[in-house]
């Protein structure tokens, strides 16, 4: 007998019963259920379904992935460098595709991953039995973008912790998936940054075993673009390490070049909208810009502690800071972003803008661009309440034109 | 024979749980919010309330048929206010670190919404006695929702209660015990204390299903 066969087997064993739904949400996780509607009449068949639309997600999301694995290694070796005092000239085969830097991608980043759905989706199903619902498939990429957005050394329990509140709190209460105001996977990684602030930023988390090392005489640290800036300090990483994302960070959010692969493949298949993403990233241009002007007329001198940020050039601000990976990923959230097409081009606007200001302003929130995505996350329906209705009085108006 | 009759000790149960001013009327929630990081707070913050209350409802009640109904928020405001200076000045007096940490929340109780509520819809209408009873029981169920929110947010995110560590031994300045345990930092925002209060009501409601609005 077949596997999906086997599983129509115990999903016909348990109907009815409580575990029903966890059992459910296994067999259609890969195959079509084999019922149909009812026996006449026209059905509709479509592969595009909601889980469908989250695998989507998921392979746009994998190349970041497995960058974030190879870059764990990489940093690692590289602040061991650093500290040494060592200079190796950088090759893309030689010093970041090894198997040395995979290993340590997966003693570290596996398991983050491995926590996240692991405990995400036992959540899921709990309230999926207690409810009586079918399992929803919300977590599938909530899981995958979780790892992604946390650094590195994050320790697992608090990774835990954070899943736990994030879909209770951010998802569950709000009726579960479809429901929820605010992005599940910000709102973990929300609560990590207020909850254990020192975990979170710094220059010790965004390298494997820096936090273990600090005050041995092995010590190793990588601070990261923003972080140096912040600081009024000159970094040493190219522009193209920057676009590549050769550069610490959190585990996937430092490459654009890949974040952009995966942006491509979303908007192919029409699961990310474009407008959302172009327009986070004219936001953010237009906030960078107006800071250069700033800095240009004089305005902010070298003394000043915004001078670092607010002197970066604008488009130096779009691959930095995870506002890449906010803008493909996160703002494009169909259920917690804007729905008109209108009201998503004033949404991801002010993300851009948001973010950059934030970052400027408050270099302890380096990592603006999410603080920025759940502030409009609250107003999208706001925003889209009044495009809608700015759309109702448009015809009202020509509707009296032509009846005048 | 029981001290109190059916009638008057539902007067205090009552609002400690199936009609809790906190978690049933939602009232009185910002100084819920902003006391509540640490337990001694909270506790002296119910007990100032409970002093407040008991008292201001037997002021109010004996003085119902002389307040003309025009002056009537006038006269519970100066009523209040006199009693929480009494309090402030005594904490003032007795316990100054503590007024320091409850600082402008003490003042505040002037306009916690639970007291002027119950002047106003108990106080006003029923004898000395009952009103008393009214007022030590809402005051209780208060007390006891700050003292819950206090407990939680003082043992996770501070590790300790009234101020004794009990999550083992801290290590300086780290936010880290020596059993493992580390400070979770949110639990001493408010928005946290929002959302344990929420989730006392996400409790209370699905124990008890008549409470659910639709």
């Amino acid at each position: 007998m077949s596997f999906k066969g086997n599983l129509h087997n115990l999903k016909e064993k348990y109907r009815g019963t409580k575990m029903a739904p966890a059992f459910n949400a296994i067999h259609t996780f890969l195959y079509l259920p084999n019922e149909v509607t009812h026996a006449g009449g026209t059905h509709i068949k479509a592969a595009d379904d909601l889980k469908r639309t989250m695998n989507i997600v998921i392979v746009a999301l994998l190349p970041c992935l497995l960058f974030g694995m190879f870059n764990a290694g990489y940093q690692y070796y590289a602040a061991i460098d650093a500290a040494n005092g060592i200079t190796s000239e950088f090759t893309i085969l030689g010093s970041f595709l090894t198997l040395d830097n995979l290993w340590i991608g997966i003693i570290k980043v596996l398991p983050l991953v491995i926590v996240s759905y692991g405990v995400g989706l036992l959540v899921e199903f709990i309230f999926a039995v207690i409810k009586g619902h079918e399992v929803e498939e919300g977590y599938l990429v909530t899981g995958m973008l979780v790892p992604l957005i946390v650094p590195v050394d994050t320790p697992l329990w608090m990774l835990s912790v954070a899943v736990v509140f994030g879909v209770v709190i951010g998802k569950e209460v709000f009726g579960g998936t479809g429901m929820n105001i605010l992005n599940p996977a910000l709102t973990i990684r929300a609560f990590l940054f207020f909850a254990y602030p020192t975990w979170m930023s710094g220059d010790k988390v965004w390298v494997y075993d820096a936090v273990e090392r600090t005050g041995t005489a092995d010590a190793i640290s990588g601070e990261t673009i923003l972080g140096s800036y912040a600081q009024n300090q000159e970094v040493a990483y190219s522009t193209f390490d920057k676009f590549m994302g050769f550069i610490p960070g959190s585990v996937g959010e430092t490459s654009t070049f890949l974040i952009l692969i995966g942006a491509s493949i979303l908007i192919f298949t029409k699961i990310g909208s474009w407008r959302i993403i172009l327009s986070v990233f004219v936001g953010a241009a237009a906030m960078g810009l107006i800071f250069n002007q700033i800095v240009a007329f004089d305005i902010i001198t070298e003394t000043s502690k915004f001078y670092g940020l607010m002197n970066t050039v604008w488009w130096e601000h779009l691959t930095i800071g995870g506002l890449a990976f906010g803008a493909v990923f996160m703002a494009t959230d169909p259920v917690t972003g804007s729905q008109t097409n209108k009201g998503k081009w004033i949404y991801g606007f002010l993300i851009g803008f948001l973010s950059i200001m934030i970052r400027v302003f408050n270099p302890a929130y380096p990592e603006g661009v999410f603080l920025a995505i759940l502030l409009m996350n609250v107003f999208a329906p706001t925003i889209d309440h009044y495009v809608v209705k700015g759309n109702v009085t448009k015809r009202m108006k020509r509707l009296k034109v032509k009846t005048a | 024979m029981a001290i109190l009759s059916k009638k008057d000790t539902k007067l205090i149960t009552d609002p400690l749980a199936d009609n809790n001013p906190i978690t049933i009327q939602v009232l009185g929630i910002c100084s819920a919010l902003a006391i509540t990081a640490d337990l001694k707070a909270s506790l002296v913050m119910g007990i100032a309330v409970l002093f407040v209350m008991g008292v201001g409802n037997v002021v109010i009640s004996l003085l119902r048929n002389l307040i003309p109904s025009k002056i009537r928020i006038i006269v519970q405001l100066i009523v209040v206010a006199s009693l929480v200076i009494v309090v402030d000045q005594f904490l003032k007096a007795y316990a100054f670190e503590l007024s320091k940490t409850l600082s402008v929340f003490i003042g505040l109780i002037i306009t916690n919404c639970i007291i002027m509520g119950r002047f106003e819809a108990f106080a006003l209408a029923n004898g000395p006695y009952r009103s008393f009873l009214d007022g030590i029981g809402n005051a209780l169920g208060y007390a006891v929702i700050l003292i819950l929110v206090g407990f939680f947010r003082e043992l996770l995110g501070a590790g300790t209660l009234f101020g004794i560590p009990v999550l083992g031994d801290p290590i300086e300045k780290t936010g880290l015990f020596s059993t493992g345990y580390e400070n979770n930092g949110f639990m001493l925002m408010p928005p946290m204390a929002l959302i344990i209060v929420g989730l006392i009501i996400w409790v209370q409601r699905s124990r008890n299903k008549e409470l659910i609005e639709d």
